[in-house]
């Protein structure tokens, strides 16, 4: 008997290895590369701008705590979820940032246009204990957050200017500075109050 | 909506959606048959483990074959539907957000017309008559416990620094229109911090003197010069001579027994030293002027029962 080709795929695996990653690899060539080539989804909406240094030390905060595995930051093209959190999200609100935090699960609310909806005060004290404010809440509490950031902000910008965020070299030098003497809960609270604000919550 | 930033790409996810496309309809059709032997038996698949186990070449059974050409047929169907084959905008033009005759668009076009004549209708009426209407404040109690609640609790009674809206005690006036303002508008608390101005032991004073006007326990020694201070530090000058406060600008009475932050004497202290900048933010942009109009009905019905 002939070999087959199915028994010479089988049994060469160099061969094997390629033709896998060929086949394996379709989905992400067809469904994914395109999406960098798009102009909807590489161009920033009008007046989105790079987080500040303490935004972006919030955003890192956020990450840590893992809150996107409460909170998602996309709110969907459906009635129910715009009346609620305003305007759907669209992807020039999130060129930025690297990476996003959209999220897949709302154990919480969504996020996504979070910013100015509360005052500061009500984030601090929903952050150090929700259910001061929310009875109901079954969020835990992030007492902890009440001290002073501890990273280097200046580094952290360099690196996302490389992937494409349009930080300046004053802005980059004096990361560091604007959040001296601020704590992890100012971070948060900025960064949160920043969300979702470059677009209109009605269009 | 594929806005692609060149040719190219409308291209590439085309010919591969077809490739892939055709591969599948190759190796499906190559595999409808297994090979027979010249005596008309299945053939074996030529593996042979544990020195004497085969496997028959058997084709898979027709009817699972057949669940894979049907998902050739889907695929090809919906592509024709639906946008996605590159460029194409499908049949019927499908979008799920972008255009008039968006889903989105659509679904919010039938909502309007569903309730939008509702709220006209309560929208035309005078607050104190939507605050007696039954149905107008279960719409509004809805909307309250979805935008609202965060802050002032589900059952409107605040919280620390919050304002309870179920009593009779209003911040800047308890009037429906005015109520309806502070939803529109926004309210923001400007109690300046004196610390600097009075120092440690004047806040102690002060708060004490703040606390006897509501007949709490105090120094009468140090009301004394708390009322002094009072008046000197320009207390008066929002919450009154006589401390009643004051409703436009959001001065809380003195004399009462309710207290937003606490009445307890440290509390009193960090109110005078640091200052409150309790804040309400704006509705108007998001809610727009129907919905608002039903929470102010209901949050006034709250306490106009």
């Amino acid at each position: 008997m002939a070999q087959s080709k199915h028994e010479f795929i089988e049994k060469s695996v160099g061969w094997m290895i390629v033709l896998t990653l060929l086949t394996v690899s379709v989905g992400g060539l067809v469904e994914i590369v395109p999406l960098f080539f798009q102009k909807s989804t590489t161009t920033p909406v009008e007046g989105l701008k790079p987080y500040d240094a303490l935004q972006l030390a919030g955003r890192d905060v956020y990450v840590r705590e893992g809150c996107y595995n409460c909170h998602s930051q996309m709110i969907r093209p459906f009635r129910a979820e715009t009346e609620r959190y305003g305007h759907y999200s669209v992807a020039g609100e999130f060129v930025y940032d690297h990476p996003f935090q959209w999220g897949s699960k709302r154990t919480g609310p969504d996020l996504h246009r979070v910013g100015g909806r509360y005052s500061d005060e009500w984030h601090r004290v929903h952050l150090n204990n929700p259910r001061d404010v929310v009875p109901e809440s079954n969020m835990p509490a992030f007492p902890w957050l009440d001290r002073p950031l501890d990273t280097d902000i200046g580094a952290r910008m360099a690196a996302l200017r490389k992937v494409g965020v349009p930080y300046t070299d004053d802005q980059i030098k004096a990361g560091n500075d604007v959040i001296k003497g601020k704590t992890e809960l100012d971070a948060v609270v900025a960064y949160l109050q920043g969300l979702g604000t470059a677009l209109k919550r009605v269009q | 909506m594929a806005d692609f930033v060149s040719g190219f790409w409308n291209m590439w996810v085309m010919v591969l959606v077809a490739l892939s496309l055709l591969f599948c309809v190759f190796v499906l059709a190559s595999n409808m048959k297994g090979e027979k032997s010249e005596s008309g038996e299945a053939k074996l698949h030529g593996h042979v483990w544990d020195e004497n186990l085969c496997e028959y070449n058997n084709p898979l059974p027709r009817w699972w074959m057949y669940l894979f050409w049907i998902t050739i047929f889907f695929a090809v169907a919906y592509m024709t539907v639906f946008p996605g084959f590159g460029n194409t905008k499908g049949l019927f033009g499908w979008s799920s957000a972008h255009g008039e005759n968006s889903q989105y668009a659509r679904e919010m076009k039938a909502a309007e017309e569903k309730y939008g004549p509702i709220f006209a209708k309560y929208q035309s009426q005078d607050l104190q008559a939507v605050a007696a209407d039954r149905e107008a404040k279960a719409m509004g109690q809805r909307m309250f416990l979805t935008y609202c609640a965060q802050c002032h609790g589900s059952d409107a009674k605040g919280a620390k620094g919050f304002p309870n809206l179920a009593d009779k005690d209003w911040l800047y006036g308890g009037a429906p229109e005015t109520i309806k303002a502070s939803i529109l508008e926004g309210r923001q608390g400007m109690m300046p911090p004196f610390g600097p101005a009075v120092g440690a032991e004047g806040a102690k004073d002060l708060a004490n003197y703040v606390r006897s006007l509501s007949g709490l326990t105090h120094d009468s020694a140090r009301a004394q010069k708390g009322s002094e201070l009072f008046v000197q530090n320009g207390c008066v000058g929002c919450h009154g001579m006589d401390a009643t406060g004051n409703q436009a600008i959001g001065a809380p009475n003195l004399t009462d027994k309710i207290w937003l932050y606490g009445s307890s004497e440290a509390t009193v202290i960090e109110t005078v030293t640091n200052g409150r900048q309790g804040k309400m933010p704006k509705w108007k942009d998001f809610l727009g002027d129907a919905k608002v109009h039903l929470l102010a009905a209901y949050v006034y019905s709250l306490s106009n029962k």
